[in-house]
């Protein structure tokens, strides 16, 4: 669906069911330089059970306008303004990556809007490999490469999707391909570069939290997870084993599992 | 710092395939069931509604379908593939997920027999029409597209007249008009030829042919480039606006880049049902272990017989984009570096009686309707493959009785040239072979 945040146009998934104000929201955050795509393997399950779906792509992402927002501070106050537009007074928040990190901020700054948040492939600080954030801010396509390369584990980079007759990096890749490698991937990562604030909002956090982490992830590893989750009062970690940092896609089915346990008890439908 | 992913080689052996989810086995397992066991109502329920990943009923997928999928998703450069039963039922799918009663294709002209019937005769019979263009018109196809184009299909080296499309411009030119492009790419394999890296949006095959090799399988696949947006125009409903056969689900706005694909099987494998078996599945798969190292060997022994056919006496013409004086030879160079395929058409000096006394004389060469398999294989295509089009389908195909389809095959040289001056000695006398 489409609706407007501050003036601009805003596109989100709404994991094929209405948009329902009576049911609990969930919002998904997608990582650097992709879409919400990536979250449909979650979202049509949780709009099918009883709740209202946001997988919403971030500005200058995917269908919404742009440009995309430069820190991370921004967009965690961007989702609080999605809430808002949506004339909701809560949800419960699931980020990937970057998206993490802007579950961080939302939750720190808004923790009466939000009830609980899920970070998959998380860390409290998300710092850049100097060559791949300057290919990025380029615009070159070997960024998208790399990034391919970095984030999956063995699934991705031999076969083996959930989704019978996808392929893991390709697919990936032309999500952010088909975006802006510049303005959108290059963005991205420059605002995950900057931000040094996660432990500092992590400790803010009121709300129950879930760690998701694979064992073979690349760009966040489980040592990373693990600290931000020891800064988060309330939370608990998964670990994922053989799993790279696309958890969402790479292990949908398990990342399923757990995201519904945890927000069927703490944000129930 | 570059990425260390896996090279075309490599994928030829392992995309697609973990051994440690599959009991280590080393070679990809031959699921050779209908259907699979739900963990409970909820996970069912799930499945149907495409809210998570898995089999259902092998109708739809199956995991050693899906070994070949992957496999050839990651050869071609693909956001997704799905195999069918065959190259024709994967391009029937194809065209019957993209358009509905009342659209229009273009369509090359030069294209296997079979091909040409489905978009002259058979595609009518749903209400979907062709205009042919010959392959070389690149401004034809502009001047073809009309208000219900829904899409621009051909083969890049025509079938089998070896003309060649240009691809890039072609390409251009549907993007320009909001349609998408669809390649066979039967001829040349992902070893030779990547059609999405060069505009083409879907790419089709029959795997039958080269990319098994072997001659034993019947199998297609339709594969999805990811990067044509249905949701940037209004002339895909069917993909972009809320469909009842799936609670209201937009497949565009779902699924993106792969959304052609989830469409094709959610839809077209579950009501339509051309699928691919698990055995012929596998058997595709040993084949495509070798693809590279065959296609060198069919390329250097297809060049070898253009230097031999375009200096025998008893041969008219030959057709190949390899050959300088070949209208194509420029694109070719540009389009098909690593070799122009190993399809030759000539003609045989003496028109169809020489050409049916060559053909009953050879005896390495196998006389059949098969092509890119590992022996060598000779047709005459105006009295078996395209026999079915009239003379004026035959003439925009510029197909003539003389003409010889060759499909070169990886034996040793020397000896389909030996063969082939038997068969030309035959073709001397054809009189006494029709008396035989």
């Amino acid at each position: 669906m489409k609706f407007k945040v501050n003036d601009k146009e805003v596109f989100a998934s709404t994991g094929g069911r209405p948009f329902d104000k009576k049911k609990p929201l969930i919002i998904f955050i997608h990582g650097s330089g992709l879409s919400h795509i990536t979250w449909v393997l979650q979202t049509r399950y949780f709009a099918f059970h009883g709740y209202s779906v946001l997988a919403i792509d971030l500005p200058g992402h995917g269908y919404s306008e742009g440009p995309a927002l430069e820190s991370i501070e921004e967009q965690g106050k961007w989702i609080s303004d999605v809430i808002d537009a949506m004339e909701m007074k809560e949800a419960s928040l699931v980020g990937h990556s970057q998206g993490c990190l802007v579950v961080l901020e939302c939750a720190s700054q808004f923790p009466e809007k939000i009830k609980s948040i899920g970070l998959m492939g998380g860390a409290g600080e998300i710092p850049m490999n100097p060559e791949l954030l300057d290919l990025a801010e380029k615009g070159d396509p070997k960024a998208v490469d790399l990034m391919m390369d970095w984030a999956h584990g063995p699934a991705g980079h031999f076969g083996g999707h959930p989704v019978p007759g996808l392929h893991h990096m390709n697919l990936g890749g032309s999500i952010v391909i088909n975006g802006s490698v510049k303005n959108a991937l290059g963005v991205d990562f420059r605002a995950c570069d900057n931000y040094k604030n996660g432990f500092e909002a992590a400790k803010k956090i009121k709300c129950p939290a879930i760690n998701i982490l694979g064992d073979r992830d690349r760009m966040c590893p489980i040592k990373a997870g693990k600290k931000l989750a020891e800064n988060i009062k309330n939370s608990e970690v998964e670990i994922i084993e053989n799993c790279g940092h696309m958890i969402l896609l790479e292990e949908a089915g398990q990342s399923l599992e757990i995201l519904k346990k945890f927000i069927r008890k703490n944000h129930p439908a | 710092m570059d990425p260390k992913t896996y090279k075309f080689d490599t994928l030829s052996l392992h995309a697609g395939y973990m051994p440690s989810k599959n009991a280590g086995s080393r070679q990809v397992p031959i699921y050779q069931t209908t259907s699979y066991m739900f963990d409970d109502v909820d996970h069912a329920a799930a499945l149907f509604n495409l809210e998570r990943g898995g089999h259902i009923y092998s109708r739809i997928s199956n995991p050693t379908v899906q070994v070949l999928e992957e496999r050839v998703a990651a050869l071609e450069g693909g956001t997704a593939a799905l195999a069918t039963a065959s190259g024709m039922s994967a391009i029937f799918l194809t065209i019957m997920t993209l358009c509905n009663a009342g659209d229009h294709v273009v369509v090359s002209s030069q294209l296997y027999g079979g091909t040409v019937n489905l978009f002259r005769l058979t595609l009518p019979k749903f209400g979907i029409k062709a205009t042919f263009v010959k392959p070389r018109d690149t401004e034809g196809f502009k001047k073809a597209i009309q208000e219900n184009t829904k899409c621009i299909y051909g083969e890049l080296v025509g079938n089998p007249g070896n003309e060649l499309m240009n691809l890039p411009e072609i390409s251009n030119i549907a993007h320009e008009a909001g349609i998408p492009v669809i390649i066979d790419s039967t001829y040349q394999t992902p070893y030779l030829f990547k059609p999405l890296e060069h505009g083409a949006d879907f790419v089709v095959h029959s795997l039958t042919k080269w990319m098994a090799g072997h001659g034993s399988s019947m199998a297609g696949i339709l594969v999805e480039g990811g990067k044509f947006d249905f949701l940037k125009t209004d002339k895909f409903p069917t993909m972009t606006e809320p469909y009842e056969g799936y609670h209201g689900l937009s497949f565009a706005e779902e699924f993106g880049p792969v959304a052609f694909t989830m469409k094709a099987r959610a839809e077209g494998m579950r009501d339509m049902g051309p699928c691919l078996s698990p055995q012929n599945a596998w058997n595709v798969l040993q084949g495509i272990e070798t693809l590279s190292v065959r296609m060198e060997k069919h390329c250097s022994n297809a060049l070898k017989m253009v230097e031999y056919l375009s200096s025998h006496e008893s041969v008219a013409w030959v057709s190949h984009a390899s050959l300088k004086d070949n209208p194509d030879y420029e694109l070719a160079k540009k389009l098909l570096p690593k070799g122009t395929g190993s399809m030759i058409a000539f003609g045989i000096k003496g028109g169809k009686e020489a050409g049916a006394a060559f053909i009953d004389n050879v005896k390495l060469a196998s006389h059949l309707a098969n092509v890119g398999d590992t022996r060598t294989l000779v047709i005459h295509p105006a009295s078996a493959t395209h026999s079915q089009m009239d003379e004026a389908t035959l003439k925009l195909a510029n197909m003539s009785h003389d003409m010889i389809r060759l499909s070169v095959g990886i034996e040793d040289i020397e000896d389909i040239i030996n063969d082939f001056e038997d068969g030309f000695r035959a073709a001397k006398k054809p009189r006494l072979v029709a008396n035989k």
